[in-house]
């Protein structure tokens, strides 16, 4: 566990928790934003590139932007009067207890845990790259489909829009 | 003559060996952390001073096309200008709305500006001077401007005003619509290098034929791919003629109008700083990088080129600047969505069959018809679809 690692998961952790804890609804949206960034940051600690870049592009760029968008058209800036601590706490702790002790297991248990992390391979972009384009290009395609697909449902919707409003 | 070249390589490589230089007299656990410190601290003096260098050739030449002198006062032709803003900047008080989100509208300027410079890391200014060689550059240098909208953005909706608020949202709404083209033209590039990383991509490109060299831009897709991506460009680093979000005539600074003192000083400076990547990107990826432009001048130290080809690019920012009226919103987005989207498509798969097609005339010709057919016909098309006529001011008869 280096101290790197250390920066980032605290940093990934405080992230999420404020995101969780913040009153104003944006300020959430920016520190979501902060965990994001810190798990992709632990992406590039852990030598994947492509995995951790795309994380920032897509999370950071875009997600959150799309977030703090629909936040800032449909709610008011004001914080909500609301305890930051939902009646039903207790519940909600005992379900997060059980999914990490749940996680923390698989993980104990696991061979890798036991007889050490097998070496870590190279994966290049070159590599992704070839792997999307032969092996998994099927899967690709449907993938391109389906977000094919949500597109034109989004600019339907839009357009239905603008007429009503002629 | 194996004196000289040796002298001519000494001087090309003379940042690195003084940098390897004074790394030997550290100990050796330090080295790797000291070499990161010394290389960020070189590109922030490097590509700062190149701000405040810009700054004025900016206000000197938009003089000179304005027909009025520019800065004169300070120092010889106005040149010590930057230094007495910088001075005046810092000097003066930090104003901060009072309605404002304070631990907000301070990360803005900040976020900004360490993006902007982050960009560099993967920017080769020369042969062997690059801070990080990563196999996926390009996507890292994407990713990183992607960022930036997320500043812009804090700087708008912190500083609770409609100036603002409504420069951060058409800087947003530019800036998404014109990341698309921007990735899609670099894209031709990636195709035919095979590669994400900067470096070998400029390596690819830093060969000759004769004395003219591979520079991905002496191809037709290579062109069209250029042109593409410095529009795109243009309009990302919000630069006339795209600087809408920061109209003065319109919503006074945009989303930085609520930044006073030092704090705005650093959005221009994030600006620029941006500015100079994305020309540094686009001259890594189409324009050769560092290499020479004819075979013979190879001695040439390489980040001479680098910054020579930098300071083109600029000048040619400041002519456009000068040169063009700002554009209206509705057609800023016309023309990302319904030129610009379509003809980097097309030069996608103009670049494809250019890599599948056996290299002579024939793939020219065939290659050119279909940048050039399709640009005219769809430029045609729209302008047709517009409907145009000749605008006459009714004072000016």
């Amino acid at each position: 566990m280096t101290a790197s690692f250390m920066i980032l998961a605290l940093l990934t952790v405080a992230g999420m928790a404020a995101a969780m804890g913040l009153r104003n609804a944006v300020h959430c949206v920016l520190a979501l934003t902060v965990g994001f960034a810190g798990v992709a940051a632990l992406y590039l600690q852990l030598g994947a590139q492509f995995v951790g870049l795309t994380q920032i592009m897509v999370y950071v760029g875009a997600v959150a932007i799309l977030a703090v968008f629909a936040i800032m058209m449909t709610h008011s800036p004001e914080p909500v009067k609301q305890p930051a601590f939902s009646s039903q706490w207790f519940v909600g702790g005992i379900v997060a207890a059980s999914v990490f002790a749940v996680l923390a297991w698989a993980i104990h248990s696991n061979a890798a845990f036991t007889q050490g992390l097998p070496p870590q391979p190279e994966v290049t972009v070159h590599q992704i790259g070839d792997a999307l384009m032969h092996h998994f290009v099927l899967q690709l395609e449907i993938m391109g489909l389906l977000l094919t697909a949500a597109l034109i449902g989004a600019v339907v919707i839009a357009m239905g829009h603008e007429e009503e409003m002629k | 003559m194996t004196h000289l070249a040796q002298l001519a390589q000494e001087l090309d490589q003379i940042f690195v060996l003084a940098a390897h230089w004074l790394l030997s007299y550290l100990p050796a656990a330090l080295q790797p952390l000291c070499s990161a410190i010394l290389s960020v601290a070189a590109i922030i003096i490097v590509f700062a001073t190149l701000f405040a260098l810009t700054t004025w050739l900016e206000r000197k030449g938009l003089g000179r096309m304005q027909n009025r002198y520019g800065p004169n006062r300070v120092g010889p032709f106005g040149m010590l200008q930057p230094i007495a803003d910088g001075v005046k900047s810092l000097t003066k008080e930090d104003i901060v709305p009072i309605t404002a989100d304070h631990a907000v509208h301070f990360l803005a300027p900040v976020l900004l500006v360490t993006a902007s410079f982050m960009d560099y890391a993967v920017l080769p200014i020369g042969r062997n001077m690059v801070l990080v060689n990563l196999n996926a550059g390009v996507l890292f240098f994407f990713a990183i401007g992607s960022m930036m909208e997320l500043a812009v953005f804090m700087a708008g909706w912190s500083s609770r005003s409609k100036y603002t608020l409504l420069g951060a949202m058409r800087a947003i709404a530019q800036m998404i619509s014109y990341e698309v083209p921007l990735v899609l033209a670099s894209i031709v590039v990636i195709m035919q290098a095979g590669s994400l990383s900067t470096v070998s991509i400029v390596n690819m490109q830093a060969t000759y034929s004769g004395i003219w060299p591979h520079w991905f831009v002496f191809t037709p897709w290579g062109f069209a791919g250029f042109v593409l991506f410095m529009v795109a460009a243009t309009a990302e680093s919000n630069r006339s003629p795209f600087d809408l979000p920061e109209g003065e005539s319109e919503i006074i600074a945009g989303y930085y109008t609520e930044y006073s003192g030092f704090k705005f000083a650093l959005f221009f400076l994030g600006e620029y700083i941006g500015m100079f990547a994305t020309s540094g990107m686009a001259i890594t990826l189409f324009l050769g990088g560092w290499s020479a432009p004819f075979s013979f001048l190879t001695w040439v130290p390489s980040y001479v080129w680098f910054f020579a080809k930098l300071l083109a690019i600029i000048s040619v920012f400041i002519w456009i600047r000068g040169t063009l009226p700002r554009l209206r919103m509705d057609q800023l987005m016309n023309l990302a969505w319904e030129f610009m989207l379509p003809m980097t498509l097309l030069n996608l798969l103009t670049a494809g069959i250019w890599h599948f097609m056996p290299a002579g005339s024939s793939r020219w010709l065939v290659c050119s018809t279909m940048v050039v057919v399709p640009c005219i016909l769809l430029s045609r098309g729209l302008k047709h679809r517009k409907k145009f006529q000749v605008r006459t001011y009714h004072y000016s008869e």
